[in-house]
């Protein structure tokens, strides 16, 4: 295999680190050249991350050692099929993201192109690395990044909710310090490949430290992931972010998945294995009960954007449900992909819908702190993707129907094919299938049928029942939404493939109990 | 030395977690503060402790481990200091651009 392959490895943090930084060069009156910038970046992205799914898909995992530190020692990052498929979800979500706030959006404050080009280097760094106080860093630079993007464009309700958010995540971090440090202590090593071969040998006195110092790391991962009691804060915080970076943020609560997926995982390796340790019992009770609470929100919620954000929270009690259950670990990685495009999407689609409903909210642009900062009117005509395109109606609405489906997981979309895996893999283990396993497959269907009630009366009410029709729809704006559902569809024809490749992703998970052998076709 | 240590810890743990359920929001940054002093002893403890240990190998051929202390958590203690500090710098703005949006420094904008 070639050598440029494996450094392409670290390329998804560099390149957005040089990018971002080269931004700073230039004040905002050079908007154009900034925006040119990070469309090539976060293009890049998604092709380096193609490039990566394939080169994964076909050969043994890229191990990178950075600064050719040997792997105990150095930092090493890692490119398995898992997480080349997550930097592919991630640049692709950004590109949407990106192209979305073109139209209109990146004009509502100072420094948009560099924040956002960072969040991006935090996700890849925190899904490429394979070290755990490196995985601390990388949240770190994406929840910087994550808060000077949710007060972009300013505003009462976004400072509001920035202030609990950052509080929140502060706080957060600190339980992540104090849980690594507890696993360093205990087993001497923060390499994550390496923990899993300590893990075993840690001495029976240390044991209980250990324990605890993962389940310390892992309230840290699950109030990223929004589980039920501490995932109160997504809704809020998530619909005062302005639409572009709502629908990026839709892939950060997934971050705090994949870490419970790579990390918390080693802890059932050894003679913890089966999914009835008390980890694995409280994940699926918490999961079950995220269900429920999303399943709750999503009713009651009246405006769109919470509504999306309860089926994010939905999403992630599915996830950690199933990944604790025991359930198909493969379904659980189709239903992530297919979850985080379609919430993306419609966080994307809420603005233009809502546009029709009441005055154009316009983004309201912050004013200049600094000098080399220069304010410009989000609604100014005279931008060259301003092309405004005919039959709004028609394709919010198809679009919006396509999330409805998508999230309720109705067929024919992604959607029904995911938690169809999901459901046939529980269905599939030994015999006795437990109480907990048709809890888990009947909250599944009714937070489904929850999210089409939600859905149609949202879209009854502000598609059909409007009085008038939408004023504009740029390209700029269609384009993603259509580009975000297209994958969606193109995961629903290709559903074979993909499933095989997740499965091979599931298989190469520290600790895969699951899934069943039945699962395997 | 280990008791005057974990009574230091605790004591700042617990005056951080008073401090930032207070509704105040300066109150709130001064106890997120304190909990990360906390936490930053917290890791270096982790570390074992150890009196007149070096944490650097000098020249020596065949360096003994045993007698330097471990310099792993003394880096980690680096990293988590600049990023609290960073954070805390950065909560310390919106705190004050909400205290001019809302004209209260009540956490949730709002007397109740």
């Amino acid at each position: 295999m070639a050598a440029w392959i494996d450094h392409l490895a670290v390329a998804p943090i560099l390149l957005p680190l040089a990018a971002s930084a080269l931004m700073l060069l230039f004040d905002e009156r050079r908007r154009g050249a900034k925006l040119a910038v990070a469309m090539l970046t976060t293009i890049a992205l998604v092709g380096i991350s193609i490039v990566l799914v394939g080169r994964a898909g076909s050969a043994a995992a890229i191990v990178y050692a950075i600064g050719g530190w040997p792997a105990p020692f150095g930092i090493t990052l890692i490119v398995d099929r898992l997480s080349a498929m997550m930097l592919a979800l991630a640049s692709v979500l950004g590109l949407a993201s990106l192209i979305y706030a073109s139209a209109r959006w990146d004009r509502g404050g100072p420094r948009f192109h560099a924040l956002f080009l960072l969040q991006l280097m935090g996700l890849n760094g925190a899904f490429l690395t394979g070290d755990l106080f490196n995985l601390f860093v990388f949240f770190e630079v994406l929840l910087a990044a994550s808060y000077g993007l949710l007060l972009h464009g300013s505003g009462r309700a976004r400072v509001s909710a920035a202030l609990h958010y950052v509080t929140i995540n502060v706080a957060t971090s600190l339980l992540f310090l104090v849980g690594a440090s507890l696993i360093y202590g205990t087993t001497g090593t923060l390499n994550i490949a390496d923990l899993a071969i300590r893990m075993p040998s840690v001495p029976e006195s240390d044991r209980m430290l250990l324990q605890s110092g993962l389940a310390i790391l892992g309230v840290a991962f699950l109030i990223k992931a929004a589980m039920w009691p501490v995932g109160f804060w997504l809704p809020t915080t998530y619909s005062a972010a302005s639409p572009p970076v709502a629908a990026l943020f839709a892939i950060l609560s997934k971050v705090g998945v994949y870490a419970v997926l790579r990390v918390l995982l080693l802890g059932r390796g050894g003679e913890a294995a089966d999914p009835a340790s008390i980890a694995g019992q409280w994940l699926q009770a918490g999961g079950m009960a995220t269900i429920l609470f999303g399943t709750i929100g999503v009713l009651a919620s009246r405006t769109l954007s919470r509504l999306a954000g309860f089926s994010l929270i939905i999403s992630s009690g599915i996830l950690l449900a199933t990944i604790a259950g025991g359930g198909p670990l493969a379904g659980a990685l189709f239903y992530l992909v297919s979850s985080t495009l379609a919430v993306g999407a419609l966080y994307l689609l809420i603005e233009p819908i809502a546009r029709n409903e009441a005055e154009p909210n316009v983004a309201a642009a912050a004013d200049p702190v600094f000098e080399d900062e220069v304010v410009h009117d989000p609604d100014d005509e005279g931008d060259e993707v301003g092309v405004v395109i005919p039959a709004t109606l028609a394709i919010l609405g198809g679009g919006f129907l396509m999330c409805a489906l998508l999230l309720a997981g109705l067929p024919p979309l992604s959607g029904f094919v995911a938690k169809f895996a999901i459901i046939d893999g529980l269905l599939d283990a030994q015999p006795p299938i437990g109480w907990a396993r048709w809890t888990l497959i009947a909250l599944i269907i009714v937070s489904g049928m929850a999210t089409i009630i939600a859905a149609s009366r949202a879209g009854i009410d502000l598609l059909w029942a409007s009085e008038r029709a939408p004023r504009t729809l740029r390209l700029a704006e269609a384009a993603p939404v259509g580009l975000l559902l297209a994958l969606c569809l193109g995961l629903t024809v290709f559903a074979g493939p993909a499933y095989v490749y997740m499965e091979a992703a599931a298989r190469a998970l520290p600790g895969a109990a699951g899934p069943p052998p039945g699962v395997a076709r | 030395m280990e008791i005057v240590l974990a009574l230091g810890i605790g004591v700042l743990t617990a005056s951080g977690v008073w401090l930032v359920l207070r509704p105040r929001t300066f109150q709130v940054v001064l106890g997120l503060s304190l909990m990360s002093y906390a936490v930053n002893l917290f890791i270096y403890t982790m570390g074992r402790l150890r009196v007149d240990a070096p944490a650097i190998v000098g020249r020596d051929a065949a360096p003994d481990p045993a007698a330097y202390a471990d310099p792993l958590p003394q880096a980690l203690v680096l990293t988590a200091i600049v990023i609290s500090f960073a954070m805390t710098a950065l909560l310390l703005v919106v705190l004050l651009v909400s205290r001019g949006l809302t004209g209260n420094d009540h956490v949730d904008g709002d007397e109740p």
